[in-house]
C-alpha cells in the first residue's frame, strides 16, 4: 500500500457514520430485563387480545429451552439477555388524525434520515410505515392504499384492526422455534409492519418502512408480515439505521412473506445499522430471520438487499418453493469494513415441480473485517425438473480483511439441474491506475469498481433506492483500499 | 509544454531510461519508435505518474509544473492523457458512467460544474459519429469482453471525449487491422490543433502513413539516440532497427 493511499485510508475510515445522531425524545420505557411478567406488561401495554399473549408466551418459553447458534463464521462476546430494555417508545403516542399531532422532534428526526412523513413533500410512489424504538410512528398514505383494499399500518394496529388475519397468517412460515432469535422476536416483538394486498391487485405505490433504534440499551425486535393474495403485485423496502453507541445494540426481527397463486412480492432491503467505529466498539448485532413461502402456483418471491451496516450481520432471507412453478430469487450485496462481520446468505427450498431459484451475491470485504455467504439450496423428491443457478462472488479490498463461502446443496431428485459458480478477486493496481489517468481520485475510483461490481444486485432495487445504495456502497467503503 | 530534461529511470535497480531529453510544444507531434525493451513504455508511463519506477534523475516539466509534485489524477486534470497499451476491463462500469464521471472529476479540478447531460450527450453522440463508433458500445462495461481492437478504438474514443492537451499513445496501433488503424488515425488528425501535442508509441512506420508526425525519435537502449523529420521513420522501415544497432 502506498502512503499516498494509507492516508486517505486513514482520513476517510476516521470518518463518522452520518446516521448517528440521538434524538431527546420523552421515552415510555420498560425497565431491563426479561421474564414472563415483561411479557404480560409488554402484551397489556398494547392492549393484545388473548392469543397474542398466549403465542408470546410460549414462545417464550420454546426460547427458555433453546441454545444461540454458535456455527456461523461469526465472533462476538456473549449476550446478556437480562441487560436490555425490551419495551422504549415515544410517549406521545400515534393515535393521531394528522402530521401536526406528532412530535416535532420525530418529524425532524425522520427528516435527517431523508425521510419525509409529510404526504405532500414525500416522493411520488411511496407509502412509509416509520417506525422508531419499539413502535409505529406513522404511516403514510394509507387512504390511498385503502382505495385500492390494500392494508399497510404497523403491526400493532393490524393486532387491533385485523386480529383474524394476524391469527391467520403469523408464524405460518418462521414458525416460533425455528431458531433462539426467533423464538425470542416471537415473544418481545414489539412493532413492525404489515401488509395486505387482496386478490388481483397491483400495488400502485412503493411500500417502505423505515426502522430506527433510538434509545439506548434497547433491543429492536419489529416484525413484519407480508400477505400477497392470487394474482397480486407488491413491492416493499426496508431500510434502517440507528445512533452511533459505544455499547453493542440487539436487533432481532422476523420478515415473513406469503404469495398466493401467481402472486409476486419484492422485498428490498437496504441495511445501514450503526455498524461501530474504526476500532470495532459498539455496533448493532443484527439477528434476523427472513422467509418467504411461495405457496400458490405460478408465485414469486424475490429477495434484494444491500448490507452495509451493523457489525454483526447474521441473516438468510429464503424461499420455500411449495407452489409449482414457483420462482425464488435472492440478490444481495454485502460490505463489511473494519471489524465488520457478516454471515449471510439465504436458503432455497424447492417444493413444486418446475420450480426456480437464482441467487446472486457479492460479498466486498475491506479493512479487517469479515464476510461469508453461507446458502442452500434444497430440492426435494417430488420437486421434478427443479433448477437453481448461484453466483458467488466475493472482492477483496486490502490483505487484513476474509471472505468465505459455505455453499451448501442438498438434492433429492435426479431431473433438477443445480449450478454454483464462485469467484474472488480484487481490485487491481492496473484498474485504479487506469481510472486516475482519466482523472479519477483513488476515493471514486473504487466507488465506481464497486458499484459496477454490484450493478447486477443494484439493478433490481427500486429506483429511487438504487441511487441511495450507490452513494451507501462508496460511502461505506471510502479509504477501504490498501 | 513537455519538457523532458536528463531524465534517468529505473526498475528494482535496473537502469531503464538513461539519459532523456525531449521537448514538445503545443501544436506538435511527435512519434518515438524503437525496438521492444528499450524504454518506450517505460517513457509513456512515468510522464503519467505509475508509481513502480524510480527517478533516479531528471525532471519533467509540464506546463513548467514538475510532474512529480503531481498524482496520477492531477496530471490527468492538467491534461495529460494515456492511450494504454493493454487497457484494463472495468466489469459493471459503462463506458458512459466511466467517462461522466472522469470528465466531471476532471472539471471539479478546474473549478467547473459537472457536464449538463444534453452538453454531454452531444459530445458523446459528436465522438461517436468521428470514430464510427457503433452506438451500443458506449453502453458496455469499459473494455469487458472488448477485441483488441475494440479496447484501443475506445482508448482513442475517451481520447475525443476528455481532449486532452498532451495525448501519448502507447503502441496503440500494435494488433490493428487496417480499418482500426485508420480510425487511430482519424482519431488523431481530426483531434489535431495549435494548442495540443500527441506523443506517438509505435514500432512501425505503418501508422505513420496516416499521422504525419513533425519529429521522430528513435529509443534505443533508454537513450533518444535520433531525432529527425518523419523521414527519419522512412530510413528506419528500410534499413531496420540493425541499422540503429550498428550505428551506435
Amino acid at each position: 500500500m502506498s502512503n499516498d493511499q494509507q492516508n486517505i485510508l486513514d482520513e476517510v475510515t476516521s470518518q463518522e457514520y452520518k446516521y448517528g445522531f440521538y434524538t431527546d425524545l420523552e421515552m415510555d420505557i420498560f425497565p431491563k430485563g426479561l421474564n414472563e411478567d415483561t411479557i404480560r406488561a409488554l402484551s397489556a401495554k398494547k392492549n393484545e387480545p388473548p392469543f397474542m399473549l398466549e403465542f408470546r408466551l410460549n414462545a417464550y418459553r420454546k426460547w427458555l429451552t433453546m441454545k444461540e447458534p454458535d456455527w456461523a463464521h461469526l465472533k462476538y462476546p456473549s449476550i446478556d439477555y437480562q441487560d436490555i430494555i425490551y419495551y422504549a417508545a415515544p410517549k406521545k403516542k400515534p393515535e393521531l388524525e394528522s402530521l401536526d399531532q406528532v412530535d416535532p422532534e420525530l418529524i425532524e428526526t425522520f427528516n435527517k434520515l431523508g425521510i419525509s412523513l409529510d404526504e405532500q413533500k414525500r416522493l411520488t410512489g411511496v407509502a412509509v410505515d416509520a417506525v422508531i424504538d419499539s413502535v409505529s410512528v406513522k404511516t403514510t398514505f394509507q387512504e390511498t392504499l385503502a382505495k385500492h383494499g390494500i392494508i399497510f399500518c404497523s403491526f400493532s394496529e393490524a393486532v387491533q384492526n385485523h386480529p383474524d388475519l394476524v391469527e391467520k397468517y403469523m408464524a405460518t412460515v418462521v414458525p416460533p422455534d425455528d431458531n433462539y432469535f426467533a423464538a425470542l422476536n416471537s415473544a418481545v416483538f414489539s412493532d413492525g409492519s404489515f401488509c395486505f394486498i387482496p386478490k388481483g391487485v397491483r400495488c400502485p405505490l412503493e411500500l417502505s418502512t423505515y426502522f430506527r433504534i433510538n434509545a439506548a440499551n434497547t433491543g429492536q425486535f419489529e416484525r413484519t408480515l407480508i400477505i400477497a393474495e392470487e394474482g397480486s403485485y407488491v413491492s416493499y423496502l426496508e431500510g434502517c439505521t440507528a445512533p452511533a453507541r459505544s455499547e453493542n445494540q440487539l436487533h432481532a426481527a422476523i420478515v415473513e412473506i406469503i404469495a398466493m397463486k401467481d402472486a409476486e412480492v419484492k422485498y428490498s432491503t437496504v441495511q445501514n445499522w450503526y455498524p461501530g467505529n474504526k476500532n470495532g466498539e459498539g455496533g448493532v448485532y443484527n439477528f434476523v430471520t427472513k422467509r418467504g413461502i411461495c405457496k400458490g402456483n405460478n408465485s414469486k418471491i424475490s429477495w434484494t438487499q444491500v448490507e452495509t451496516g451493523s457489525a454483526i450481520t447474521w441473516k438468510y432471507p429464503s424461499v420455500i418453493l411449495q407452489g409449482d412453478n414457483s420462482i425464488g430469487e435472492f440478490y444481495s450485496v454485502a460490505v463489511t469494513n473494519n471489524h465488520q462481520q457478516a454471515d449471510t446468505g439465504t436458503k432455497m427450498i424447492h417444493i413444486g415441480k418446475n420450480t426456480r431459484s437464482t441467487i446472486i451475491s457479492k460479498g466486498i470485504s475491506a479493512g479487517k473485517s469479515n464476510n461469508s455467504y453461507r446458502g442452500l439450496v434444497k430440492v426435494i423428491k417430488r420437486a421434478v425438473n427443479a433448477r437453481n443457478f448461484t453466483q458467488c462472488d466475493s472482492l477483496l479490498l486490502g490483505d487484513k480483511c476474509g471472505a468465505h463461502t459455505f455453499p451448501y446443496i442438498h438434492n433429492e431428485n435426479s431431473s433438477s439441474i443445480i449450478e454454483h459458480e464462485a469467484t474472488t478477486s480484487k481490485i487491481s493496481e492496473d484498474q485504479l491506475f487506469y481510472c486516475k489517468q482519466r482523472g479519477i481520485d483513488t476515493e471514486n475510483a473504487i466507488a465506481l469498481i464497486v458499484n459496477g461490481y454490484a450493478k447486477e444486485v443494484l439493478k433490481h432495487l427500486p429506483m429511487e433506492f438504487a441511487v441511495e445504495a450507490q452513494k451507501l456502497l462508496a460511502v461505506s467503503l471510502e479509504g477501504s483500499v490498501g | 509544454m513537455l519538457s523532458i530534461r536528463d531524465l534517468k529511470v529505473s526498475i528494482n535497480g535496473k537502469e531503464i531510461l538513461k539519459e532523456i531529453n525531449l521537448e514538445v510544444m503545443a501544436g506538435e507531434v511527435h512519434a518515438i519508435m524503437g525496438p521492444n525493451g528499450t524504454g518506450k513504455s517505460t517513457l509513456a508511463s512515468i510522464i503519467a505518474g505509475r508509481d513502480v519506477f524510480e527517478v533516479s534523475g531528471g525532471q519533467v516539466l509540464f506546463d513548467g509544473k514538475n510532474l512529480f509534485d503531481l498524482s496520477v489524477e492531477q496530471r490527468a486534470c492538467e491534461g495529460i492523457f494515456l492511450g494504454f497499451q493493454y487497457p484494463v476491463e472495468i466489469p459493471g462500469v459503462s463506458i458512459v458512467n466511466f467517462l461522466r464521471t472522469a470528465i466531471n472529476e476532471q472539471r471539479k479540478y478546474k473549478g467547473l460544474d459537472p457536464i449538463p447531460a444534453p452538453e454531454f450527450l452531444a459530445k458523446m453522440n459528436e465522438a461517436k459519429k468521428m470514430l464510427d463508433v457503433h452506438s451500443n458500445m458506449t453502453s458496455r462495461s469499459v473494455n469487458e469482453g472488448f477485441s483488441g481492437g475494440e479496447k484501443k478504438k475506445n482508448e482513442i474514443f475517451q481520447m475525443a471525449m476528455l481532449q486532452p492537451r498532451l495525448a501519448i499513445l502507447d503502441e496503440t496501433d500494435s494488433g490493428l487491422d487496417i480499418d482500426a488503424l485508420r480510425v487511430v488515425a482519424k482519431g488523431v488528425n481530426e483531434l489535431r490543433s495549435k494548442d495540443n501535442a500527441f506523443i506517438i508509441i509505435t514500432h512501425y512506420q505503418r501508422l505513420l502513413d496516416y499521422i504525419i508526425p513533425d519529429f521522430v525519435h528513435i529509443l534505443f537502449d533508454g537513450r533518444i539516440v535520433k531525432s529527425g523529420s518523419k523521414e527519419l521513420a522512412f530510413e528506419l522501415e528500410e534499413k531496420g532497427y540493425d541499422w540503429i544497432r550498428k550505428s551506435t
